[in-house]
């Protein structure tokens, strides 16, 4: 079931190819994630794991192959729709508006209008797991720290009732008191049925909350594993990710 | 009579009014340059064009099809609007991916088939058009007359800037309007249109040009080269606030307006040079412009 052949999954990449200009970054990509999985992306830099991201939602420069979310083609769909069929992104960079407010930034992507959304986090839950987003939603963006930002990255997506997120290096420099802290918002919204693919370069962090893992090396899945193997191949895949 | 340094209070005010009212062109032009700027990053290089269009519409309307002032100002930011949407939509669109230098150089052509469609149609020469009744006439503030459809072009001009700059800092709209000036890509895997946000921005910005152009066309003789005199210094204006800066690009219009005033009091023969000294002062000490951030 959980190799996600079945007909129940959420998503579904195959074969697909991604370009910025003339460089070819992803050479044939296939994986699927089914209803409430995490999966993550696991590789070294440059093995095209936030290229995969950034091709789910259109990003890149030209893109081909397949794309199924929820049993719709949305290869060819311009980046705006695709988000509206409730796909939440936190990109690499976090992202923060830095001539908006952090409530701004919070209130700005637009709730999912797909027929299959959930219902968003309300403003109060959301400020309920993420605390110090309340005592500053009147600062600007560009004055939060950058854990602040990361909560905040996080928080805009969670508003909007999209069911995927795709997160992005989201314990990237961050303390390690941040980083657990995460670690809990990330187990707690899988509890409540959050499909999440994670690209992560900390596997100590990633390791004990996914369903599976995917290496990535030169555009391509190399390997994959399901979490109760994680032990068994913990050799091959530290050869793959040079840890 | 009371003086200010050697000049008559009457002198001063009456140079200050003018300054102000250029002042308020100034500010209504440089503000739609701006928001155009920050999100399409294009210099709209078309904006003097438009504006002249505004002015030529509210003739035309007038004189043709016997359409008043108020309508006009209404109208004619409309037309000019939906044609620069239309020129967004089949033109400036493929060039965001290339350098700002090709958006300059296809506004400037625009520009220029634009004012040569009005000079062939219509002449070098000025069409006069007469003040609306309800705003002949003058107030008598004690101390200096004020025409009163000059205080309605600056009230005017003050209330669309505030308003602007309202929309832009306080509302959703404006938050995806200055999100997508930081970030276009992101907020669209957002989910919002954000071509769409393009076209209408540029819509907008254009119809501003063409409602100050409808003001100033009682003031100023309608021609087809009215846009390319003012449109000069409007640039000068955008590079000393800062390109992209909504307050700053109408703060420093009106500013730049009354600096102009002054300087034709005290020393007129550099009232048309100053902006320009202004903008050669504030290039070397400050790049980014007054109210400008460095990228």
């Amino acid at each position: 079931m959980p190799d996600g052949t079945a007909a129940d999954a959420m998503l579904r990449v195959s074969d697909l190819h991604a370009y910025y200009g003339e460089s070819h970054i992803l050479h044939g990509i296939d994986f699927s994630i089914a209803k409430g999985e995490l999966v993550t992306l696991l590789g070294r830099n440059g093995a095209g794991r936030t290229t995969t991201l950034k091709s789910i939602l259109g990003l890149v420069g030209k893109r081909s192959g397949s794309i199924v979310l929820n049993g719709r083609e949305i290869i060819a769909m311009p980046t705006h729709k695709i988000a509206h069929l409730g796909i939440g992104y936190c990109p690499e960079e976090r992202g923060i508006f830095a001539s908006l407010t952090a409530e701004e930034n919070l209130m700005l992507p637009p709730e999912v209008d797909a027929a299959g959304a959930g219902r968003g986090m309300s403003i109060d839950e959301i400020y309920q797991m993420f605390p110090n987003l309340a005592e500053r939603r009147r600062s600007p963006g560009m004055r939060l720290s950058g854990g602040e930002q990361q909560m905040l990255a996080m928080a805009r997506i969670l508003r909007t009732g999209a069911q995927l997120l795709l997160l992005d290096e989201i314990t990237e420099g961050l303390a390690p008191v941040i980083v657990q802290t995460l670690g809990k918002v990330i187990t707690n919204l899988k509890g409540k049925g959050y499909t999440i693919i994670l690209v992560e370069q900390n596997f100590r962090f990633a390791a004990p909350i996914a369903d599976r893992h995917y290496v990535l090396e030169n555009g391509k899945i190399v390997m994959v594993v399901e979490a109760q193997d994680l032990n068994s191949k913990m050799n091959k895949l530290h050869d793959y990710l040079g840890v | 009579m009371t003086e200010i340094f050697g000049v008559p209070v009457q002198a001063l005010f009456g140079q200050l009014l003018v300054g102000l009212i250029n002042g308020s062109f100034y500010a209504v032009l440089s503000l739609g340059l701006a928001i155009i700027f920050g999100l399409l990053n294009i210099i709209n290089f078309a904006h003097g064009a438009l504006y002249m269009m505004g002015a030529f519409l509210a003739w035309i309307g007038l004189t043709y099809f016997g359409i008043n002032y108020w309508l006009a100002l209404v109208l004619a930011p409309l037309v000019v609007g939906i044609f620069g949407m239309l020129l967004e939509r089949l033109m400036l669109k493929r060039l965001y991916h290339l350098d700002h230098l090709y958006g300059l150089l296809l506004t400037f052509g625009l520009a220029l088939i634009i004012e040569g469609l009005f000079r062939y149609f219509y002449g070098i020469s000025g069409q006069p058009y007469t003040v609306p009744e309800a705003l002949g006439g003058a107030w008598n503030l004690g101390f200096i007359f004020l025409p009163k459809y000059r205080g309605w072009v600056i009230a005017s001009s003050l209330v669309v800037c505030l308003v602007t700059w309202f929309v832009i800092e306080r509302t959703k709209l404006g938050a995806y309007l200055r999100a997508g000036t930081e970030n276009p890509k992101l907020l669209q895997a957002f989910g919002v249109n954000v071509p769409l946000l393009i076209t209408l921005t540029y819509g907008y910005g254009v119809a501003l040009a063409a409602f100050a152009g409808v003001l100033a066309a009682p003031i100023f003789s309608v021609n087809p080269v009215m846009g390319s005199n003012l449109i000069i210094v409007v640039f000068a204006v955008v590079v000393i606030g800062g390109m992209g800066s909504i307050l700053g690009s109408i703060v420093t219009g009106l500013g730049l307006g009354l600096v102009e005033g002054i300087t034709r009091v005290y020393y007129p023969e550099a009232s048309a040079v100053v902006v320009f000294v202004i903008m050669a002062i504030v290039l070397l000490v400050r790049p980014a412009g007054l109210f400008g951030r460095e990228k």
